[in-house]
């Protein structure tokens, strides 16, 4: 205690700081105050109804199934653009990220729209598969992975950005091909970040709404249940399944925070 | 053997160009230059990891210029180390073997004998974050070995070291290159480094080699003015005008044996030049009065700059000798102090 008191009195330390902790803890305050708030009004009772709920069982199945899909088939595919992205210099690579970055900008009901002209009946994937693909699980990823690739981009495209370069000029040199290259020393160096990467786009394909309701209002996600009830029977109905949405996206964060923490890692057995 | 041939290369601002140089059977050859000066381009280029703009890479006469780097065998080991640090010493060392698909026998006993070689057994199963500078250079060292490179590419690998460590080194890398034969190709800004291990020299400015040489020729005689200040050598001074044998430099008549009559340049090898308190009586040295402005440790020498008073010198000119303790001490150098110099003719070098 003495030891903070002191440091609080040393010159330099005054009013200014104390006013960006105060604006500082009222931004926290936003992020915080509501999760804390409904996870304290929710009565344990109301919890383990919802848990028992089957609609609300198979919905957050659904979610959690829809967003991992959406995840598992966007990083075989992107895992390679994001280590092109980190290592070549390539005429259109700025005109590509930005590419990457835009579902960040479209709002999310729209893109959902968007889509719908790609998967609809009428569209070439339509007629392709002879129905919509909207209303189907795949439509449902489609829209989670939409929304949630650039987490994953992004993550993928620092992680290989942070193997230095030198590593894989040196194993070249040593007689390996570029594809040993990349699995013996870019990916395991960068899997980290990537695993980080893949885990936040999982959690946002979780917390989709905008986008997933356009393309399907049933088989019904977990944040679509929660609209729903809330609009047809009230905040106390649907407080419950946000609170259990709520409890498995921190989890799933924590997890991340986690893997992502800096720290020794064990070698792997040759 | 490798060739190169007009090799050119254009990055950004910096550009080189018409790099043509051959290193023969199993000799250490050091590129000199300063820093930024496209030294790991080259090696680069040499390695298969960059492509030149112009220019032909050649081994044992074939035209490389464009093979892959992992179907040359030309290991590179880098100032940083590069080790792999998800990977322990061991799997470090073997990772070239791995790669080329080795046989099982070769896998195992190459490593062992190499880590033998270079000292490194007892640190097999560490991390390469767990090693000290020197321990990791010797492993990136044996890694580069493991693979019987047909040539050692070296980027600056001792600049990161420690004096003794340095030193160490430098002396195991001759050894690997005279006792196992592999031709080395080694890059460094430091002149004493180049000297302490190389056969020839090369000395790269401005993108351009300015001259080729042994280590005796170049640094008794170098090419001209910019490469022996980069070489950090001292007295190099400007000459206004050459008459017979004699150049006139800021005011001060230097007699010089058969002086080029363009000479623009000369450079008086400091360590030839004698200071005494009295003057000398030999009508064969050059010999001017001065006043000591600063003297310093050099090791194993000491080097005195005297600032020159003589009537005749109209400029300010000043010299630095390096001279021994014993000299030193016999002349009682103090800052301030009158003293004589002189040097031969032949301690006089023209450009």
């Amino acid at each position: 205690m003495a030891d903070t008191s002191r440091r609080f009195r040393r010159p330099g330390v005054g009013w200014f700081e104390l006013a960006l902790a105060l604006l500082g803890s009222l931004v926290l305050l936003l992020a915080v105050a509501p999760l804390i708030s409904i996870t304290l009004s929710t009565p344990l009772g109301d919890l383990r109804d919802a848990a028992a709920d089957r609609e609300v069982v198979n919905s957050i199945g659904l979610t959690l199934g829809a967003a991992f899909l959406a995840t598992v088939f966007s990083a075989a595919a992107g895992i390679p653009l994001a280590y092109l992205l980190a290592r070549r210099r390539f005429a259109g690579r700025a005109l590509l990220l930005a590419v990457i970055d835009l579902p960040i900008v479209v709002p999310h009901s729209a893109a959902g729209i968007a889509l719908l002209t790609v998967i609809g009946r009428q569209s070439l994937i339509g007629r392709l598969f002879g129905h919509s693909l909207a209303g189907t699980v795949a439509g449902i990823s489609l829209a989670m992975a939409f929304v949630s690739l650039p987490l994953l981009l992004n993550g993928a495209r620092e992680a290989f950005s942070a193997v230095p370069p030198r590593l894989e000029k040196a194993a070249r040199t040593l007689g390996a091909s570029p594809a040993r290259v990349f699995f013996t020393i870019s990916l395991p160096l960068a899997w980290r970040g990537i695993l980080s990467g893949m885990i936040l786009m999982w959690a946002r394909g979780i917390s989709e709404f905008g986008a997933v309701v356009i393309i399907a209002y049933h088989p019904m996600v977990t944040p679509v249940l929660v609209f729903r009830r809330f609009n047809d029977f009230g905040l106390v109905a649907a407080r419950s399944v946000a609170v259990l949405l709520i409890l498995i996206c921190i989890a799933l964060f924590i997890v991340l925070r986690v893997l992502s923490r800096p720290g020794t890692e064990e070698p792997p057995s040759a | 053997m490798l060739e190169l041939h007009g090799i050119a290369k254009r990055l950004g601002s910096f550009g080189m160009s018409g790099v043509s140089l051959t290193l023969g059977e199993s000799e250490y050859f050091v590129l000199l230059g300063p820093s930024g000066v496209g030294k790991t381009v080259l090696v680069e280029i040499i390695a298969g990891l960059m492509r030149p703009d112009a220019g032909r890479v050649l081994w044992e006469g074939r035209d490389i210029t464009f093979d892959h780097p992992e179907k040359r065998r030309f290991a590179l080991v880098y100032q940083d180390h590069a080790l792999f640090p998800h990977l322990t010493v061991a799997q470090n060392v073997a990772y070239g073997l791995r790669a080329t698909g080795a046989a099982r026998e070769t896998m195992i006993s190459r490593p062992s004998a190499i880590a033998e070689m270079l000292g490194i057994e007892s640190i097999m199963g560490r991390l390469p974050a767990t090693l000290s500078g020197g321990e990791q250079q010797r492993v990136t060292l044996a890694r580069a070995l493991a693979i019987k490179p047909r040539l050692l590419l070296l980027d600056e690998p001792l600049s990161a070291l420690d004096t003794g460590n340095r030193a160490r080194l430098q002396k195991e890398l001759r050894r690997i290159n005279k006792e196992l034969g592999i031709p080395v190709f080694h890059v460094t800004h430091d002149p004493e480094e180049a000297m302490a291990v190389g056969d020839r020299l090369g000395v790269m400015l401005d993108g351009r080699i300015r001259q080729i040489a042994s280590v005796e020729e170049m640094f008794r005689r170098p090419s001209d003015p910019d490469v022996a200040r980069f070489l950090g050598m001292m007295n190099v001074l400007p000459v206004a005008a050459v008459n017979g044998d004699t150049c006139l430099v800021r005011g001060v008549e230097i007699r010089v044996n058969a002086p080029p009559r363009c000479a623009s340049h000369v450079w008086i090898r400091p360590e030839e030049i004698m200071v005494s308190s009295q003057p000398l009586h030999d009508g064969d040295r050059n010999q001017l009065k001065g006043r000591i402005t600063e003297w310093r440790h050099r090791n194993p020498l000491m080097s005195v700059c005297v600032s020159l008073t003589d009537p005749r010198v109209p400029e300010h000119l000043e010299l630095t000798c390096l001279i021994t303790h014993a000299s030193f001490r016999k002349v009682g150098i103090k800052v301030g102090s009158s003293v004589h110099i002189a040097f031969r003719k032949s301690a006089v070098h023209c450009f």
